[in-house]
C-alpha cells in the first residue's frame, strides 16, 4: 500500500520533503502570487489587517506598458542584452579555448579571470565608479580622448558602461562553463584536423564552436536571465537608474514602485512583461543554437 | 611564424587579457591604504602617503566588526540550510525510487529559469508582513536556505557511486540514514567542498534582498551597509575614494582569499554539472 502510494523507497519522499517544502515556499507560491496581484488593485496591509482586493484585469499591464519610464526602462534593458550577451558569449567561448590550451601556470590565469565573479558586486562597483568617474584613472589616460560628460553621467554611456562592467564581472564564471564543456570536446578531432592542414582559427571554428554548442545556449539563457535581473548596478553605479533614467532597469523600477511608492500591482505586472520578455528571448536563442 | 614565438605572442596576449581582470583589484588594495588614491597613471606605484585612516573612518561610519559577523551569520545559515537540505534532497534523487522523484527533478530545472526579481514583491510581502521577519537573520536567509545548483551538484556525485557499496551496507544491516551518514556522504566529500565554497560566496555577496529586508543597522551585512554608505554618505568624508576602497577591501577579502586558498574545488565539470543538472 504505502510502495503504491509513495514508490519502492518512501524514505526518498521522506528526506526530499524539507527541499520540496521550500521550493513550494519559496518558488512556486510567490510565483503564482506575483501573477495574481497583478490582476488585482493591491495595496500593503498593516500586519494582522486583511483587505478586499479588487480585480483590474488588465489594468495593471495597462499602467506599467503606458508609463515613459517603464518603457524606457525596457528600451535599455534591450540596449543592456545587446552589448552584454553577445560579449559575454564570444570574449568567454574564445578565453576558455585559450585556458583550456595552456599548460604552464594555468591555475594563476584561470583565478584571475574567476576573481571578478567570486567578489561582491558592491566592492566593484566602489571601484569603477572611481576609476570612471569624471577625474578618474581611465579618464587621465584617455586625455582629450574622454567622454563629455563622462561615462556614468552620460545619457548615451550610462548603459553601455554597465553592459561593460556586468561582462567583465561574469565573465569567470561563463569561461567555467566552457571550460567544462571543451573536456568533452574530444582531443582527435583537432589532431585529425591538425594533419588535414587546418590552421587554429580553423580548428576554432569547426571543431570547438560546435563542440560547445550546448553550452552556448545555457550561457545565451543564464546571461539573458542575469541581465533581465539588473538592479545592484543601476541603482549604484549611476545613482539610481541616472543621467535622467538613462539607465533605469525594469527590477529598478520594481523596487521603486513596489517597495519605494506602495503600487505592488503595477510591480508585480512588469515583473510578469518581464518574464514574457526573458521567455521569448529564451526560444529565440533556442532556435539560434539549434543544429540545422 | 615561428612556433616559440607564436606561444610567447598567445600567452602574452592572455597575460594582457588576465591584468585587464586583475588590475581593478590592485586599484582597489593599494587605494584603501594611500592617503589619497591615484587619478593619474604615474602615481600608481606609490611610494609614501601609506595610511590606515580609511580603514578607521569607514568603521566609524559602518561598524565593520558588527556588518561582517552579521554577513558570516548570513552566509553561514545558508550553507548549513543546504548542507543539511540539499545532501538528503541530492541523494533521495540520485540513489532511492519513489514517486514524485522525476517532477522534482523537472521542477528543479524549471527553478533556475525564474528569475528572483519575480519573486521580489510576494516574497518581500511574505516574510515582512506574513512572517514578521523583517531585520531578522531567519528573514534574511529563508529565500536561499537550499541553494539549487548546489542540490544538482550533490546529486551528480552521489550517482557516480557504485550501487555495489550501498548494497553491502544495507546487507550489514545499516538503516538508510546510516548508509547515507556512514556510506555515502564520506565518499562525495570533494562534492561537498565545492557546495561550500559557492554556496558561501551567493549570500556573502547577495545585495538585493538583504537591502530589502533590513531597515535596522545593527543588522545589516556588509554589502549592504557599504552600498548605503556609498550612496548616501560617502561625499562628506575628506577623503571619500580612500574609504569607499577601504570598504569595498573588507567586503572583498574575505571571499577572495577563501577563494583562493580552496580554487582547486571550483573546478569547471563540477560546476558545470550544478548549472545543467
Amino acid at each position: 500500500m504505502i510502495t503504491r502510494l509513495f514508490g519502492r523507497q518512501p524514505f526518498g519522499l521522506a528526506i526530499a520533503a524539507p527541499y520540496i517544502v521550500f521550493l513550494a515556499v519559496v518558488m512556486a507560491y510567490p510565483l503564482a502570487y506575483a501573477v495574481w496581484i497583478s490582476f488585482y488593485d493591491y495595496v500593503f496591509a498593516a500586519p494582522g489587517v486583511s483587505l478586499d482586493h479588487e480585480f483590474v484585469g488588465l489594468a495593471n499591464y495597462r499602467a506599467a506598458l503606458t508609463d515613459p519610464r517603464v518603457q524606457q526602462s525596457f528600451v535599455n534593458i534591450v540596449v543592456f542584452l545587446a552589448i552584454n550577451v553577445p560579449l559575454t558569449v564570444s570574449l568567454s567561448m574564445v578565453l576558455a579555448s585559450a585556458l583550456n590550451a595552456i599548460t604552464r601556470w594555468t591555475a594563476a590565469f584561470r583565478v584571475a579571470f574567476y576573481v571578478p565573479y567570486v567578489t561582491a558586486s558592491v566592492s566593484l562597483i566602489g571601484v569603477w565608479m572611481l576609476l570612471f568617474s569624471e577625474d578618474g584613472i581611465v579618464n587621465s589616460i584617455l586625455g582629450p580622448l574622454a567622454p563629455s560628460p563622462s561615462w556614468l553621467v552620460n545619457d548615451a554611456l550610462a548603459m553601455p558602461s554597465i553592459a561593460l562592467f556586468v561582462t567583465w564581472k561574469q565573465l569567470g564564471f561563463y569561461i567555467l562553463l566552457y571550460l567544462a564543456a571543451l573536456q568533452a570536446v574530444p582531443r582527435e578531432l583537432y589532431e585529425s584536423a591538425s594533419t588535414d592542414g587546418a590552421g587554429a582559427l580553423q580548428r576554432f571554428w569547426h571543431i570547438t564552436v560546435p563542440g560547445v554548442r550546448s553550452t552556448t545556449l545555457i550561457v545565451l539563457i543564464l546571461s539573458i536571465i542575469v541581465g533581465a535581473n539588473l538592479f545592484t548596478e543601476p541603482y549604484l553605479l549611476t545613482n539610481g537608474g541616472g543621467p535622467d533614467g538613462a539607465s533605469s532597469s525594469p527590477v529598478l523600477l520594481i523596487y521603486q514602485k513596489g517597495i519605494q511608492q506602495g503600487n505592488p500591482d503595477v510591480a508585480s505586472a512588469i515583473g510578469v512583461l518581464l518574464v514574457i520578455g526573458v521567455g521569448l528571448l529564451s526560444l529565440i536563442s533556442t532556435r539560434l543554437t539549434k543544429e540545422s | 611564424m615561428p612556433r616559440t614565438l607564436k606561444n610567447v605572442v598567445f600567452y602574452l596576449v592572455l597575460a594582457l587579457m588576465a591584468l585587464a581582470f586583475f588590475a581593478p583589484f590592485y586599484f582597489m588594495v593599494v587605494g584603501a591604504f594611500q592617503e589619497n588614491p591615484t587619478n593619474t597613471p604615474g602615481d600608481l606605484f606609490p611610494t609614501d602617503g601609506w595610511t590606515l585612516q580609511n580603514v578607521a573612518s569607514i568603521n566609524e561610519r559602518i561598524s565593520l566588526v558588527r556588518s561582517l559577523a552579521n554577513s558570516l551569520v548570513f552566509a553561514l545559515g545558508v550553507l548549513a540550510g543546504t548542507l543539511t537540505f540539499g545532501l538528503l534532497a541530492g541523494y533521495a534523487l540520485a540513489r532511492l525510487q519513489w514517486r514524485g522523484r522525476t517532477s522534482l527533478f523537472v521542477v528543479m530545472l524549471g527553478v533556475q529559469m525564474v528569475p528572483f526579481q519575480l519573486l521580489m514583491i510576494p516574497l518581500y510581502v511574505q516574510v515582512a508582513s506574513y512572517y514578521q521577519l523583517g531585520d531578522t537573520y531567519a528573514g534574511m536567509i529563508l529565500p536561499f536556505l537550499i541553494n539549487t545548483a548546489a542540490v544538482f551538484i550533490f546529486r551528480q556525485f552521489f550517482r557516480a557511486l557504485p550501487e555495489s557499496i550501498f548494497e553491502a551496507a544495507r546487507i550489514d544491516g545499516a538503516g538508510e540514514l546510516r548508509v547515507l551518514w556512514s556510506v555515502a556522504i564520506p565518499m562525495v566529500k570533494p562534492a561537498i567542498a565545492t557546495v561550500v565554497l559557492i554556496t558561501f560566496i551567493g549570500p556573502w555577496n547577495e545585495f538585493l534582498w538583504p537591502f530589502l529586508i533590513t531597515k535596522d543597522a545593527s543588522i545589516q551585512p556588509l554589502a549592504v551597509a557599504l552600498a548605503n554608505f556609498i550612496s548616501n554618505a560617502a561625499r562628506a568624508e575628506a577623503n571619500p575614494n580612500g574609504v569607499i576602497l577601504a570598504g569595498a577591501c573588507a567586503l572583498a577579502l574575505p571571499v577572495v582569499i577563501l577563494f583562493c586558498l580552496f580554487q582547486k574545488h571550483f573546478r569547471p565539470s563540477d560546476i558545470g554539472a550544478g548549472v545543467k543538472g
